[in-house]
């Protein structure tokens, strides 16, 4: 029982472990290991068209973590108080947002947001005062971000609101026997308790975001995203460079998620 | 302010977004699966069934989700119990939290980078050549069925382990030992209550990888070297290739209907069972 453990841990972590080593080989051959280098790293650092991907996938995972873990806290508190049907709505939408496909998601975006820029273009440029260059609504770095939210959200939701069903419902309710406002019952209660969650959802989703490739591939437009970039390299064929950039992605990804997981079970334990 | 007023504005954000982003560009999909291909490459409002009369053309690509998404569900369902029963039954509680971490993790981690390290390890020079040294030649994995297959249970193994463990963990343990003090062997105390109580979780860990795998693209187009198409990979060549609008979104309507009525059937079935399904979330 013990063995088939370890052979299963052995198959999650051994392709990792491949990736990581190659990318600290000093050899030009992707399958020779030559000695220890950290030239790769180099390389992709002073690379300039990883460095634009990099920037475009931080900016977009940041903007649309940061908007999703809002919005989404928003809702999930509102949601808490609210029963008919406009709950039965929102817990609808949430269940098709995390349920249709990631790549119908893409596909949606795409070309229902392509069909209402075509409308609305038009209509800017008519209504822009003469001489000046009117603005074209086009598919770019506001697009992706707009439909990660969108996913994110959702998922905000649904972590928040698992926060917020297991916490006391005896502590909002002393809050405001003791004449606290709703607003000051929800800052100095309510917040605090299901900050966490807030958190661990923010951390998710920015993770989710940056790993993200098959929503921006067809939301993205020219914009590169760092998972584009090194899709279109594969296809050009493995190189240690790939290695170096997969390597410190998977690091990112993993410092995030044990943080966000700490976050969580931390804030499960002082809520019971 | 009233509460309900509060609410509402708490509540108008996510809603805007959730129309603009999704209820109409899901919309638009629907209308234009009736339409007509335009010339210049858009669509021509109509109302004709063409579209979805042509389906048969892409028939390869659902035979190929269709096959593979189940064959790979049931793979990872094989590999991931016995951990999962181990993890939940047999391994020492303090070593419990890390061990469950590690399975958890990967899941959470770039699925185009954990994919592109198959490539790495199946092609030319990864296992083929290990099994050249060992007289075994002529060995060609990458670009196969098996290859997708492969990339498959990997991608999705986390996903599959976690709901299951969570069904074996509630699992009340004097159940087991009462089971054994009445005579019980262990097979068969693990046929009779073990595997039953943990129904539940295999269902939901079933349904979650079979619907993430209708949908995949990456997976089989890293893996499968464009012979292993999937829905997916359809509608990448219909949307940003040939830029048929009008036939992609009948495909993807399809899609999204077969996904639908698969996972109620599944639902019936599994409700009729008898095992109540409890909502586990991955993280």
């Amino acid at each position: 029982m013990r063995l088939y453990a370890i052979c299963v841990y052995l198959f999650l972590y051994i392709p990792i472990g491949v990736i990581a080593l190659f990318s600290f080989n000093a050899g030009r051959h992707a399958s020779q290991l030559q000695g220890f280098s950290t030239k790769w790293y180099g390389k992709v650092l002073s690379n300039p068209f990883v460095m634009d991907a990099l920037e475009t996938s931080l900016t977009v995972a940041f903007t649309s973590a940061l908007l999703a873990s809002l919005f989404g806290t928003m809702a999930a508190v509102a949601l808490q108080g609210i029963k008919g049907p406009l709950r039965t709505a929102f817990d609808l939408l949430i269940y098709v947002a995390v349920m249709i496909p990631g790549i119908v998601i893409g596909i949606a975006t795409l070309i229902g947001l392509v069909t209402v820029f075509n409308q609305l273009n038009p209509l800017i440029a008519a209504i822009w005062p003469e001489g000046f260059e009117a603005p074209k609504l086009h598919m770019g770095m506001g697009s992706l971000i707009a439909a990660h939210t969108m996913f994110l959200m959702a998922l905000v939701v649904i972590i928040v609101r698992a926060r917020l069903a297991g916490m006391d419902r005896a502590l909002t309710e002393a809050s405001s026997d003791l004449y606290a406002t709703p607003m000051g019952t929800f800052v100095q209660v309510t917040l605090p308790m299901i900050f966490p969650a807030i958190l661990a959802g923010f951390l998710l989703s920015f993770t989710f975001s940056f790993d993200d490739f098959i929503i921006a591939f067809f939301v993205a437009g020219s914009e590169t995203t760092l998972p584009i970039y090194v899709f279109s390299s594969i296809r050009r064929g493995v190189t240690p460079e790939i290695n170096a950039i997969g390597t410190m992605v998977l690091a990112v990804s993993l410092i995030m998620l044990v943080t966000a997981q700490l976050l969580l079970q931390r804030g499960g334990k002082k809520t019971k | 302010m009233t509460q309900r007023t509060r609410n509402w504005l708490l509540l108008a954000p996510a809603g805007t977004w959730f129309l603009v982003m999704l209820i109409i560009p899901l919309t638009v999909v629907l209308i234009f699966s009736f339409g007509e291909r335009a010339p210049a490459g858009g669509v021509v409002p109509a109302f004709t069934l063409e579209q979805y009369a042509n389906l048969p053309a892409r028939w390869a690509a659902f035979k190929n989700t269709m096959t593979l998404a189940p064959i790979g569900t049931l793979s990872a369902l094989v590999i991931a119990y016995p951990l999962a029963y181990f993890l939940a039954v047999k391994v020492d509680p303090k070593w419990r939290t890390i061990l469950l971490v590690l399975v958890i993790v990967p899941f959470w981690t770039s699925i185009l980078i954990r994919s592109y390290a198959w490539i790495f390890l199946l092609g030319g020079r990864g296992i083929p050549a290990l099994l050249g040294w060992f007289g075994i030649e002529g060995v060609r994995l990458i670009n196969t069925p098996f290859a997708v297959l492969v990339g498959i249970i990997y991608g999705y193994l986390p996903l599959m382990v976690f709901p299951i463990y969570v069904s074996l963990d509630k699992l009340d343990k004097k159940l087991l030992e009462a089971s054994s003090d009445l005579g019980a062997k262990p097979w068969r105390t693990f046929l009779q209550i073990t595997l039953p109580l943990s129904i539940p979780g295999i269902a939901t860990g079933c349904m979650l990888v079979f619907i993430l795998l209708m949908g995949e693209y990456l997976i089989p187009a890293m893996l499968g070297g464009g012979k292993v198409f999937f829905v997916g990979n359809a509608l990448v060549d219909l949307f940003l290739q040939s830029r048929n609008w009008a036939y992609g979104s009948a495909v993807a309507v399809t899609l999204v209907v077969v996904m639908l009525v698969t996972v109620t059937i599944y639902m019936r079935l599994i409700n009729r069972l008898g095992a109540n399904r409890d909502d586990v979330s991955i993280m």
